[in-house]
């Protein structure tokens, strides 16, 4: 069992269609988004939590329970806002950039929906300032809207009014952080705020605030039409649904590919990516959510449920679903120490343990490479991963030490070879006092 | 109310508080580098981690924490343990160990914290960052290597001083504290940063590499640069003051200081009269005590003898003064002296009666010819606390930049007959109406701006919104004992002998008598003197100031006079003996005495209230403001005008010279 083409969600996520509204209408987006309107607020966010759908952005938050939290009855001086997370820069990541490229009104009729739901004013779309060509379709896509008035004043007829805005971001990882893309978009320098007050208390220019994944928006329609039994017929207990699977590294043919939830690991490879290069055997690791979650070795994944707690309970995460496949000719130590890199470069330097702890971490990581260090520095830099973890402000403190520590877990005895090999494990000169 | 739980201890903490304020108030130390009581919440520096229940099973930061009820914060268990030891090594991983040549050393907050909750060592083995110095003008030295980025600078800058100048630019380990350009920080606050600064990165400019915190002794004193009464204390070593910082007093100058509070001390050491000098031939000739006493006596005044109290003086020297006139049967005496005549029978009239802490629960206010900024730059953040409050500002002057929001109506006064709308309409509205006159508005518009008192609704029950700020640190203490004429300085022109008590802004050449100076620098009334006494600076005499809201405050004596100078008071009581009327005090303690006689709200310290009773004066408002009384905030009086780094900020900051410095 595995998911036929007439259960997808996303009809032209390779583009074979054009990504305007006409085609976008012939697919069935915007298929009289006026009716869904009418449900009524409660009645869609009722339908988004039967159906089971959690938070595609990485953390799995039920996105029907989030959205409830805004205020039933926002004021006229706060009005409740919306914002789309497509600031997509998980290294790995990509299928938010598949559905602008290719499926950018899914968005726009979710965003109106959602937007609807939480009763918000307007939608902002913060999309990575990498993404130029998706960022002109998104332009684009939303102007085709306006100009046939599915949203602004009286969106749809439904008279609701809803304005829809891109906003472009400049390239920083933390502004994919929620609250720091609250900052960024309000102007200022991308730096998460303290948590709480959370978004949904005082987000955006201090009015209440629901920040979502893209992915979490654009599924949003198709539940509504088709019912929340359908979405949750996917998926095994508590990981209902269909998701975006990013499949890249050493298969045969990488790709973005729908699928069901809890789909075991082998099946979607073998039957999307033609299997690993070099066979079953030839496969070290992978990393199953995107850069932020431990790296799962060959033994542990091969069978495990692709879903939020199937991959939790290997000691990981599902994240994103940007899954990454290593095979045997990979420098694993090279891997994770390039991650460190990543997000030593990425991290905002606000809060101290995630500003000192990952250049230390990809110091220290750079010279297990080589093997130039000693056994010893194994434990020490494990300390700092646990030093860093749970100690900043937001995710990307733990988001930096998890892949250290998943590499610690599994890969400890390769690391303990390339000192031995370097000659680091004999004892330390003994040098005289001065 | 709620009830928490603080290592098993219940205690109730105030609506509102945050988890670190509610162990505080349980006695529990909790460790911080980037919360500061006056500043905004940043949650960044991670040092104050605790373990609360219920949450998370990872530490907390308890500065950003609001207590809630039926919390159970724990501070020392082992997650909070390893969590500060945590974060102390990272933080210390790439500050620099150079601790011997810091001038943070020994008052440095990382220091004390590493020896409490550090580690002892660290496993550091890379290299350190380094990070190019930064340019922040001539108060603030930096030495960025060393920043923890705990942005106490930044929010500062921001928040207080009104001035968003310090900034950070770029991104995790190479995150930097700047100025942006490189320029210095154009506010006359920025001192302050240094003692925010938990680490060497911000530093004093001119007192750098001059000493060791433990090498000082410290002196409670009273700031006599502006007329707020900054409450300070005086680090001085052998008999040199050799920096100055504010003390914490709530009512006055919370825990900040301007910058010229801070820094004309070393104005202290310069200019010095040391001894005193006799006019013969018309250039002035070093004398003996003696010398100058009998040229003093040989003065045939027959009673017409005056007094002119410069902005600097205590009130025991004013009294002692006084005295010595009242045995020559004459009360000519004036403080006022750049010519002001504004009617003082009544002193609430010439008050900050709202009071300066007060200040900031106004709702609206109204700027009369004062530039705040430079007139009294604490009360001027006050208002930006009122503002953040929902205050509205409006001001008639020239416009200048306050640092905040105001509508401005122009620069006539006589838009005080005629007040727009605008203001009538948020005034109407106002609960806590304030308005403010300047130095600039007392001559034209006094009755006209006494008159708003009763068309805007300024006093009430509780409340009186009517303030005058001053700016000289002797005002209010002079107006008390009587030194204010009618025809104010005029009136003390045909004296045949005048005292200047520390007189340096009149102009000299309307006194026709003899000119006797007391007082400690040879500034511009030393040169017009006949005869010079010298006496002592506010830092060498214990003195009593009355700041521009009625508080009388005393500050202590921090070091000796140089040379032959003497305290002020010692050398009236002396010169009378010479005279041969003897004043009636031998010791500064019977002076007192004698003065709470004399005026009775100098017998106790505190804030003194005056009772409301606004003299009638004409209500006509006329002229235009050309300007502010202060035209360089940095050159206002004779120790500004002695110190070099006064000079160098006026240079800088006024009149936008560039200085290029050479690299350590």
């Amino acid at each position: 069992m595995s998911l036929l083409d007439k259960d997808r969600i996303f009809t032209n996520l390779y583009g074979y269609q054009s990504w305007r509204l006409d085609a976008a209408m012939a697919r069935g987006d915007w298929d009289n988004t006026k009716a869904l309107l009418e449900l009524g607020q409660d009645k869609i966010i009722d339908t988004i939590k039967a159906s089971g759908l959690r938070g595609r952005g990485g953390a799995g938050f039920p996105t029907g329970t989030k959205w409830s939290f805004m205020p039933k009855e926002p004021k006229p001086d706060r009005p409740n806002f919306l914002v789309i997370n497509a600031d997509e820069s998980e290294p790995g990541s990509c299928k938010d950039r598949e559905i602008i490229r290719h499926d950018p009104h899914k968005l726009i009729e979710g965003a109106l929906v959602a937007g609807f739901a939480m009763r918000a004013r307007a939608a902002y779309i913060y999309i990575r300032g990498e993404y130029i060509r998706e960022a002109e379709v998104l332009f684009a896509a939303v102007a085709e809207a306006y100009d046939k008035g599915l949203v602004g004043k009286n969106a749809c007829g439904s008279g609701y009014d809803f304005d829809v805005f891109v906003h472009r971001g400049a390239g920083a990882y933390i502004c994919g952080e929620e609250t720091a893309m609250l900052e960024s978009l309000e102007g200022k320098k991308g730096q998460p705020r303290l948590k709480p007050p959370f978004p949904a208390g005082a987000g955006l220019y201090g009015c209440p605030t629901t920040v979502n994944n893209v992915e979490s928006i654009a599924v949003a329609p198709t539940i509504l039409r088709r019912g929340a039994a359908w979405f949750s017929s996917f998926g095994a207990e508590n990981n209902k649904g269909t998701k975006l699977f990013q499949i890249s590294g050493h298969v045969n043919t990488p790709c973005v590919v729908e699928e069901a939830m809890s789909i075991p690991f082998r099946e979607l490879i073998e039957k999307h990516c033609g299997g690993i290069r070099g066979g079953w055997d030839n496969l070290l690791a992978v990393i199953p959510g995107g850069s932020s979650v431990p790296l799962v070795p060959a033994k542990d994944i091969m069978d495990a449920p692709m879903d939020f707690d199937g991959l939790k309970a290997v000691g990981s995460g599902l994240g994103t679903a940007a899954v990454i496949v290593m095979d045997k000719s990979t420098d694993v130590v090279r891997a994770i120490s390039r991650l460190s890199y990543f997000y030593k470069h990425e991290s905002c330097g606000q809060c101290t343990p995630c500003r000192e702890g990952t250049g230390w971490m990809w110091r220290v990581m750079e010279r297990l490479r080589t093997g130039d260090a000693e056994i010893g520095e194994i434990d020490m830099l494990q300390q700092v991963t646990k030093q860093v973890e749970g100690h900043s402000i937001c995710a990307l403190g733990d988001a930096a030490a998890w892949p250290v520590q998943g590499l610690i877990r599994h890969f400890r005895p390769e690391l303990e070879r390339r000192i031995r090999e370097r000659g680091g494990d004999t004892a330390p000169m003994q040098e005289a006092a001065e | 109310m709620p009830k928490v739980k603080v290592d098993g201890v219940e205690i109730e903490v105030p609506q509102g508080a945050t988890v670190l304020q509610a162990c505080e108030l349980a006695g529990k130390e909790i460790p911080r580098f980037c919360y500061h009581e006056r500043l905004s919440i940043a949650g960044n520096c991670r040092m104050c981690l605790v373990e609360v229940k219920p949450g998370p099973p990872k530490p907390q930061a308890s500065c950003a924490l609001p207590a809630a009820e039926n919390q159970e914060i724990f501070t020392n268990t082992p997650m909070v343990k390893h969590a500060r030891e945590g974060i102390m090594e990272f933080l210390l991983i790439n500050h620099p160990l150079d601790c011997p040549i810091c001038d943070q050393g020994g008052e440095c907050d990382l220091q004390d914290q590493s020896v409490a909750y550090g580690r002892g060592h660290s496993r550091y083995d890379e290299n350190k960052r380094a990070v190019t110095e930064k340019y922040m003008g001539p108060i603030v030295k930096t030495v960025m290597t060393r920043c923890i980025q705990c942005t106490r600078c930044i929010r500062f800058a921001e928040e207080v001083a009104g001035v968003e100048e310090i900034g950070a630019i770029y991104r995790g380990e190479n995150m930097q504290i700047t100025s942006y350009l490189e320029e210095a920080v154009t506010s006359e606050l920025s001192g302050n940063v240094v003692d925010l600064c938990p680490v060497g990165a911000l530093t004093s400019k001119p007192y750098a590499f001059e000493a060791r915190p433990w090498e000082l002794r410290k002196t409670l004193s009273i700031d006599v640069m502006d007329a707020v009464g900054t409450n300070i204390r005086l680090d001085s070593r052998g008999r040199q003051v050799l920096r100055c910082v504010p003390r914490v007093n709530d009512d006055v100058n919370e825990e900040w200081a301007s910058d010229k509070t801070r820094h004309a001390v070393d104005g202290l050491v310069r200019k010095r009269l040391d001894r005193p000098y006799v006019r013969r031939d018309g250039k002035l000739h070093p004398a003996t005590w003696d010398e100058a006493f009998a040229a003093i006596a040989a003065v045939d005044h027959g009673g017409s003898v005056a007094a002119v109290a410069g902005d600097l003086v205590d009130c025991e020297t004013m009294f002692a003064a006084k005295a010595l006139l009242k045995q020559f049967g004459s009360s000519l005496l004036e403080g006022r002296q750049t010519g002001m005549d504004y009617d003082t029978s009544s002193l609430a009239a010439v008050n900050f009666n709202t009071t300066i802490a007060r200040t900031e629960e106004a709702d609206a206010i109204l700027l009369i010819g004062t530039n705040l900024r430079w007139e009294a730059p604490l009360v001027n953040t006050r208002i930006r606390k009122a503002i953040k409050k929902g205050a509205k500002v409006f001001a008639i002057g020239p416009e200048t930049d306050l640092t905040y929001k105001v509508e401005w109506l122009g620069a006539d006064l006589s838009v005080l007959g005629n007040l727009p709308e605008r203001l009538t309409d948020v005034f109407g509205k106002a609960a806590k109406p304030m308005v403010i006159v300047g130095g600039g508005a007392l001559k034209g518009a006094h009755g006209a701006a006494l008159a708003l008192a009763d068309t805007l609704g300024l006093v009430k029950d509780g409340w009186n919104g009517f303030n005058v700020v001053h700016m000289a640190a002797s005002r209010m203490g002079g107006l008390m004992l009587g030194y204010a004429q009618k025809a104010g300085i005029a009136a003390t022109y045909d004296a045949k002998l005048v005292y200047f008590l520390g007189a340096d802004e009149c102009d000299f050449a309307n006194f026709r008598g003899v000119k006797v100076y007391v007082g400690h620098h040879g500034d511009k009334g030393a040169h017009h003197a006949d005869i010079i006494l010298p006496g002592a600076s506010y830092a060498e005499k214990s003195g009593t100031f009355v700041n521009i809201e009625g508080r009388v405050q005393r500050g202590e004596r921090a070091v000796f006079p140089p040379g032959d100078a003497r305290e002020d008071w010692t050398i009236f009581r002396a010169l009378s003996e010479t005279l041969g009327h003897t004043l009636p005090f031998d010791t500064l303690d019977e002076l007192r005495a004698a003065m709470a006689l004399d005026c009775p709200e100098l017998a106790t310290l505190g804030l003194k209230t005056f009772a409301w009773n606004s003299p009638s004066l004409g209500t006509t408002a006329q002229g235009v403001l050309e300007g502010y009384p202060i035209k360089d905030f940095y050159l206002t009086n004779a120790i500004c005008r002695a110190s070099p780094t006064m000079q160098r900020c006026s240079a800088e900051l006024v009149h936008g010279e560039s200085f290029a410095e050479a690299a350590e």
